[in-house]
């Protein structure tokens, strides 16, 4: 049984057929990439598997299920967390706060959590102990140590893309989406990013689905490599059979390949 | 000096009336950014359920108010469920025309089944009994009124706080695509505010209703509520509370030594002022909604 897949996906707004005929299928534990122009509907094809958009047709299988059609909060429940392109946290509260939020899902006290209310010793007590410990957990991994009770929203930009990803991790994904985790960050925190990204695939064990621009990142992490064009795909495969693809070279490594080796 | 106070401790208690209503939009403002202008009539309705109860089926008051307060809650979240979560490709002017239909809606009701003369609410507390406090006289009605606002803010506060529900409502309401995302449902949260509003609105439908009780008892400290809400910036609860105080009191020492015709008047001139100098309120935090 396959782990993730997606078979004949297609969506249009109003004219534009955004997405034709997109089929892929990932496996548990696999690192894979999706490539693809400006425009060429990478993010629309995230905001349907999590539910947002609505697919005209086709089929998304997660864990033995069908998920097309699911509301985005039921697709978080299966076990599936994502970060966005551009950053989507909840600006006006930490980064405990919004780490915190990440685990609502496990929350069973409905209306009072907290220590504060019942006492160290009570079920709601123990459980956001529980809660913390997990969230303190995931600051230690990513090192946001520093940041942990400040505001998110004044945050570096780099800073935040990790808050962001540390959200997604506290819902205990099975699988990570991450919309072009690198965009905008600089060399440094780029590595940085790789790096995790490593970690949370060997250490945590989570299958990643990923978008990015960067190519010499995709073809370091990724095990397999979907691009595509238009909505449309052109080929699948390992990073040496994508990059060599002439279609890939055509339509994307074109530019970017040729401006880096000019440099 | 002795007036001077004594108009004060009248405008801290007008406040506190306001400030409820003004806490109730603002709930609601917050996560559905609407001004919602039927919460006076919501709190109308939810008082004429405890009168009835009370003076038409003999209901103990330890029974009718409570069960007019979980009307209220009911009232609210059915409300969202049926009117406003069915507009299609909402906006905001066609939400806020929504509110007001039900507004007249609503106010026709309580006309039409109850009729329109002056009520007289069999309130455990009359508004003559009065305590005192040093020199002063204060309403013993005024006394509960400031009560229950502050305990209601200290619950408010504790609830966005600390409970699971509310940190729901933070999050929804600074990112609701984000909250989905994180596996909340924000159309129960929606429902949800809707009730918990309603619910504020009716606590200061009822603890009015002993002074006035007829139909249009709502009007006046309804749009003195929203505009505390306007003044606080329309998204904060604390600038609601504040501008409430700040509108009952200037209104209160207004009305003792200018005019006491134009007393009502004074608030919105405060409105029309507070708008052309600081249009985002006094309390109003900027942060970057993402839609
Ligand atoms: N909600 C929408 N309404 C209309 N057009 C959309 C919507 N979402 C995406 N699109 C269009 O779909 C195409 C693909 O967009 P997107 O998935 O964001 O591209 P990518 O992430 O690959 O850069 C673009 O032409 C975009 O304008
Ligand atoms: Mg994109």
């Amino acid at each position: 049984m396959t782990f993730f897949s997606i078979d004949n996906l297609a969506i249009a707004f109003g004219g534009l057929q955004a997405l034709q005929d997109i089929r892929f299928d990932v496996q548990a534990g696999e690192v894979f990439a999706i490539i693809g122009p400006n425009g060429a509907g990478k993010t629309t094809l995230f905001n349907c598997i999590n539910g947002i958009y609505r697919p005209d047709a086709g089929n998304i299988r997660f864990d033995g299920r069908n998920i097309q059609g699911l509301r985005p909060d039921q697709v978080a429940r299966l076990g599936i967390a994502r970060t966005f392109q551009n950053i989507e946290l909840f600006a006006n509260m930490t980064t405990m706060e919004n780490i915190m939020l990440g685990r609502h899902v496990f929350m069973r006290t409905g209306l009072f959590r907290g220590a504060a209310m019942w006492g160290p010793r009570s079920f709601a007590g123990r459980e956001e102990r529980d809660h913390r410990r997990q969230v303190e957990k995931i600051i230690d991994l990513l090192r946001l140590q520093a940041v942990r009770g400040k505001l998110v929203g004044a945050l570096p930009y780099g800073t935040q893309k990790m808050v962001e990803l540390a959200r997604a991790l506290a819902l205990e994904p099975k699988l990570l989406l991450l919309d072009e985790p690198c965009a905008g960050m600089t060399a440094e925190e780029k590595q940085d990013m790789i790096f995790w990204i490593k970690d949370i695939q060997n250490d945590l064990g989570i299958t990643i689905l990923l978008i990015e621009h960067d190519m010499r990142m995709v073809m370091d992490i990724s095990d397999r490599i979907l691009a595509i064009n238009f909505g449309q795909p052109i080929t699948i495969g390992t990073a040496d059979e994508v990059r060599r693809h002439p279609e890939v070279l055509k339509a994307y490594l074109g530019e970017e390949d040729h401006r880096e080796s000019a440099a | 000096m002795i007036d001077f106070i004594q108009m004060l401790i009248n405008g801290i208690a007008a406040g506190s009336s306001y400030a409820l209503i003004g806490l109730a939009m603002v709930i609601i403002y917050k996560t559905s950014e609407v001004p919602n202008f039927a919460q006076g009539e919501m709190a109308l309705i939810s008082t004429y359920v405890a009168y009835m109860l009370l003076e038409q089926h003999q209901f103990p008051s330890y029974l009718a108010f409570p069960l007019s307060l979980v009307f209220a809650v009911v009232l609210g979240c059915i409300l969202e469920f049926t009117i406003l979560r069915r507009a299609k490709e909402p906006n905001v002017l066609g939400m806020i025309i929504i509110t007001i239909g039900i507004e007249m809606i609503l106010m026709g009701l309580v006309s039409w089944k109850f009729g329109a003369e002056q009520k007289s609410m069999p309130f455990p507390i009359s508004p003559y009994d009065s305590v005192m406090i040093g020199d002063f006289f204060v309403s013993t009605l005024e006394v509960l009124t400031l009560v229950v606002a502050l305990c209601t803010m200290i619950v408010l506060f504790l609830f966005f706080r600390y409970s699971r529900l509310g940190m729901a409502m933070k999050a929804t309401q600074q990112n609701p695509m984000a909250a989905r995302i994180m596996g909340i449902r924000t159309r129960r949260i929606l429902m949800a505010t809707w009730g918990i509003s309603s619910l504020v609105g009716a606590s200061a439908g009822l603890l009015l209703s002993p002074v006035i009780m007829q139909p249009y008892m709502m009007w006046d400290p309804m749009l003195k509520g929203f505009a505390a809400a306007v003044m606080g910036g329309m998204t904060s609860l604390p600038g609601a509370v504040f501008g409430a105080y700040l509108l009952g009191i200037i209104e209160n020492l207004f009305g003792g030594y200018i005019s006491i015709e134009f007393k009502s008047v004074v608030a919105f001139a405060v409105i029309v002022l507070m708008l052309c100098i600081r249009p985002s309120g006094l309390f109003a935090r900027h942060y970057v909604k993402k839609v």
